[in-house]
């Protein structure tokens, strides 16, 4: 299974994103009595794409998500699945797959009638369902366990009991509710490629939930950041990570360090005095967020004139080395291979040459 | 600055579709599940609400059904027999608590925290009063302790009837109560605290003082709270051993029975209405500021041997346990007895009860029948109505209303919810007044005074459930109600089980709820007793509440039994 995702991925097999509206949100609010969780939020997602909610724990994006699956139905706005107005339509009525945090397995039904759970009707007899149930546990790797009762199997493989159940009807969507959340750290990596797989297999449009904004980037083709009830961006994972909209998604996405400073003729002027060469971008005066990553940070031996600051931390990780790097009110977070870093001479309470790159320095306007 | 991604959508041209409502609409199951949830509603409402509310105007009106605003309660303010019953009952049941809650505490400790042996039996043991009808152990004391009692000298002339035999007789009705709720108080206890004081060095008596008796603190107040109210509103013990001593219970007894004056019955009832509404409310702060201190993560406690503890708990419990079953043992004994105390031989005449008592042995029929109705048919009207409160999607006032109505009924007594059916269902303009008198009124009596504790056992059921079970069936096309029968039932059956054979248990044992209610062909096998009793046919009145009891024991025994069973052959999936 896993190998199969490995070789999908190396062989650079495109996505079957069909570049068709599937699923368009259009100004959707929800109100719970006074609180509103979510404000005018609206989003396409074209078939066969996998797309990410990610945020901080109360921006809306769950509350997002249960109004597509129809839970908890938008208080406004329209949702159409596939052209089919479902804004107030109950769960029942549509047409999705869902994996809960919790999985909500059924515990007193074996993996197998879990599984089939959904398989009823004329639509399903007997054979048919017991063939499907089959493929779905080929597909997900249970085979061997499908006499199993859930509290029997571990963590990793209830939630890949959970993913066949929601598939296991051919759904039109599969929502996937923060579904790797109760697992440890190797099993959702594992995982989530698996998911990422299988969802390329299938086709199926997916959104998936999650608060791990380093899992959204590994799995999504694109990313809808949200906060406090509002779509922040939506974009590919580099977008997001390169380009971001606003201060709060250059936060939220991805490592950086962050300080104010203020639009000057010949540059921008940091706390510190310093001067860092960047093209007129605001009017002059103008005080300004700056946002830079880890890896952008060109680090060099002290020369004496520019910008440097002292090491104030140092963590080994293997391939690379994090520094956290002080000059008076100035703190930046910076990355640099080991080999870098003895060339340079990085030690704790040394002294480095710093320089910020203007082309990737991200600059917001700021809210002091 | 840099651009966001340009897909986020723009609304179709021609459709302003920001601040258009939306209009949710239900599938037809969830339409179901809350017509069905109005339904336990009307019904609630038919057999709590209306009845309490036609008590509370009886109380406003003269004979004649005139307006006559407080007068009734100047009246009973004002008439000191009535006014000193009031204070007879709140010492009794205070002195009864005062008693009562150390003795439970210290018997549920030895339960729950200690490694002496016969845990198991003394919790067997522990359960017997609950099974027995109240007035048991004041018939045992009479035995023992009254006009003709074999221990009567032991009394240096006092006498048991009254205040003694009353408080006497309660600590052993009540003991089970609160040796329950504080063994399970105790029993929840977060082993990473005592580890922690344990690393601190406090001592034993400082980690009692600052950990165990904290952590028992809602457990304590809730005991001492149901307590207070089950002596306040029982009604089985003050008539047997009370002799002339007058309490709230007896008085709206004889109020209502003797002198036909239900205006001033409803006030008493009402007066018998408010500790228990004191209490609930006590409860309900106490449970307030008991949440903070809970843990999701806690770590069950589990007690190292050490003889210095275990061995004065297991005499403790030991003697407790002797008393709890002497009680039982003197009753069973003088049901056999052929003239107490000048004959002691053995005969099973008193068994003949037909000799006593017109009913005879059919009272016993009228109890198990009302019982088993009562159990068939509370059973799942309770568990349904508790699971629709739960996952009804969408009704959140409804929900709150029927829910509250649902746990209304532990606040009200026996004796008053008994009161307000004859006032609601003997009412000539009430078309249900077809039932008074019958086996329907009496089985309905049942269901709803003991609704609430069969509701909370359900919920404390369902809530262990995972809580989107119904939005997972509904994502699969499958019907709610197909989910309820393959899923949720059958993992509450032993809670279902449980709520049974409570509510036939109460139901065999019960005298207040169903003393205003009964009519001639249908006397319960508890009043039979009571009235045997009062006939001073106290031997009979023995043998009455000894098979009560055995009914009692049998259908515990059977649940414990079936639920073992259950657990084996079902439930196998419960296992890891």
């Amino acid at each position: 299974m896993n190998s199969g995702a490995t070789t999908a991925l190396a062989a650079g097999q495109a996505p079957p994103i069909t570049g068709t509206p599937y699923l368009v949100i259009e100004h959707v609010a929800k109100r719970f009595g006074a609180f509103t969780a979510l404000r005018n939020v609206s989003l396409t997602v074209d078939a066969g794409e996998f797309v990410c909610f990610v945020g901080p724990s109360g921006c809306g994006k769950t509350t997002l998500l249960r109004a597509v699956a129809g839970l908890d139905p938008a208080s406004e706005g329209r949702i159409t699945q596939g052209g089919r107005d479902i804004t107030g339509l109950p769960p029942s009525a549509r047409d999705f797959g869902i994996v809960f945090q919790s999985y909500a397995l059924f515990p007193n039904l074996s993996v197998t009638d879990n599984v089939g759970y959904g398989l009823r009707g004329a639509l399903w007899p007997k054979v048919r369902r017991r063939d499907r149930v089959a493929e779905l546990l080929s597909l997900v790797g249970l085979t061997d366990h499908a006499r199993k009762y859930p509290s029997q199997l571990s963590g990793g493989q209830q939630q890949r009991v959970a993913l066949a159940r929601a598939l296991a009807p051919e759904p039109g969507l599969l929502l996937l509710d923060e579904p790797l959340s109760a697992l440890d750290a190797q099993v959702r990596h594992h995982l989530r490629a698996e998911i990422r797989a299988l969802q390329r297999r299938l086709g199926v449009t997916t959104i998936m939930v999650t608060h791990d904004q380093e899992e959204a980037m590994a799995i999504a083709d694109r990313i809808v950041v949200m906060n406090s009830g509002l779509i922040e961006q939506v974009g590919t994972p580099e977008a997001v990570y390169r380009r971001p909209a606003s201060a709060f998604v250059a936060g939220f996405v991805g490592r950086s360090s962050q300080f104010d400073a203020v639009m000057e003729p010949q540059g921008l002027r940091t706390p510190g005095g310093h001067l860092l060469p960047t093209p007129l971008l605001a009017p002059i005066g103008t005080l300004l967020r700056v946002f830079i990553r880890p890896e952008d940070i060109r680090l060099s031996a002290a020369t004496g004139s520019g910008l440097s600051a002292q090491v104030t931390a140092l963590e080994y990780l293997g391939p690379i080395c994090r520094l956290a790097l002080e000059d008076e009110r100035l703190r930046l977070e910076a990355e640099a291979s080991p080999d870098e870093m003895r060339e340079i001479g990085a030690r704790p309470l040394a002294r480095l040459g710093v320089s910020l790159p203007a082309s990737r320095l991200m600059l917001f306007p700021s809210d002091a | 600055m840099p651009e966001g991604s340009a897909a986020v959508a723009v609304p179709a041209a021609g459709l302003p579709a920001l601040g258009r409502k939306v209009r949710r609409r239900l599938s037809p199951d969830q339409v179901m599940m809350r017509w069905t949830l109005v339904l336990a509603g009307v019904a609630l409402v038919v057999a709590l609400a209306a009845p309490m509310a036609m008590l509370l105007s009886r109380a406003f009106e003269d004979a004649s059904g005139a307006w006559v605003g407080l007068a009734n309660f100047a009246t009973y303010a004002t008439t000191p027999t009535l006014a000193v019953s009031a204070w007879h009952s709140m010492w009794t049941a205070a002195v009864t608590t005062l008693i009562v809650v150390p003795l439970a505490f210290v018997f549920a400790y030895g339960l729950t925290r200690s490694r002496m042996p016969g845990r198991g039996v003394f919790r067997a043991v522990m359960m017997v009063p609950i099974l027995a009808p109240s007035l048991l152990p004041a018939l045992s004391l009479i035995m023992l302790f009254g006009n003709q009692g074999l221990l009567k000298s032991w009394l240096f002339g006092g006498s048991i009837y009254g205040p003694t035999g009353i408080v006497a007789a309660q600590v052993f009705a009540c003991f089970p109560h609160a040796a329950i709720i504080l063994a399970v108080a105790l029993a929840t206890a977060d082993a990473r605290l005592y580890e922690a004081a344990e690393v601190l060095r406090a001592g034993r008596l400082r980690t009692f003082a600052t950990v165990t008796l904290p952590g028992a603190a809602y457990g304590l107040v809730s005991a001492g709270v149901v307590v207070f109210t089950l002596v306040v509103t029982d009604f089985g013990i003050p008539k047997v051993i009370g002799g002339s001593f007058n309490v709230l219970a007896t008085d709206v007894y004889k109020q209502v029975v003797g002198q036909h004056n239900f205006n001033m019955g409803a006030v008493v009832g009402i007066v018998l209405l408010l500790p228990a509404l004191a209490g609930f409310a006590l409860q309900r702060w106490a449970r307030k500021r008991r949440a903070a201190t809970i843990s999701g993560r806690a770590v069950t406690y589990v007690p190292k041997p050490r003889l210095g503890r275990d061995l004065p708990l297991f005499l403790f419990c030991m003697a407790i346990a002797a008393v709890l079953v002497g009680v039982v043992g003197v009753a069973f004994w003088s049901s056999l007895i052929r003239f107490w105390p000048w004959n002691l031989t053995l005969t099973l005449e008193n068994y003949d009860f037909g000799r006593f008592d017109t009913a005879g042995w059919g009272s016993v029929m009228t109890s198990l029948r009302m019982a088993g109705w009562a159990a068939v048919v509370g059973m799942p009207a309770i568990f349904v109505t508790a699971w629709l409160v739960e996952r009804t999607p969408a009704a959140g006032l409804l929900r709150g209303v029927v829910g509250f109505l649902a746990t209304a009924p532990l606040t009200v007594p026996g004796l008053v919810l008994g009161l307000a059916f004859i006032l609601f269902f003997n009412h000539p303009a009430n078309p249900l007044n077809i039932f008074y008198g019958g086996m329907a009124i009496l089985a309905l009596n049942c269901i709803v005074h003991f609704w609430t504790v069969g509701h909370l056992t359900a919920t404390t059921a369902l809530r262990q459930l995972d809580s989107e079970f119904e939005a997972a069936s509904a994502s699969l096309k499958v019907p709610v109600w197909t989910t309820f029968f393959r899923v949720t039932v059958p993992i509450c059956l032993p809670a279902g089980l449980e709520i049974a054979s409570y509510i036939f248990v109460n139901a065999m044992t019960t005298v207040s709820a169903v003393i205003f209610l009964y009519g001639a062909d249908y006397k319960p096998a508890a009043v039979a007793a009571v009235q045997m009793e009062e006939t001073g046919q106290a031997s009979a009145a023995a043998g009455m509440a000894c098979v009560i009891l055995a009914v009692a024991l049998a259908v515990k025994i059977a649940q414990v039994m079936a639920s073992a069973l259950l657990d084996r052959t079902t439930q196998a999936w419960r296992r890891r």
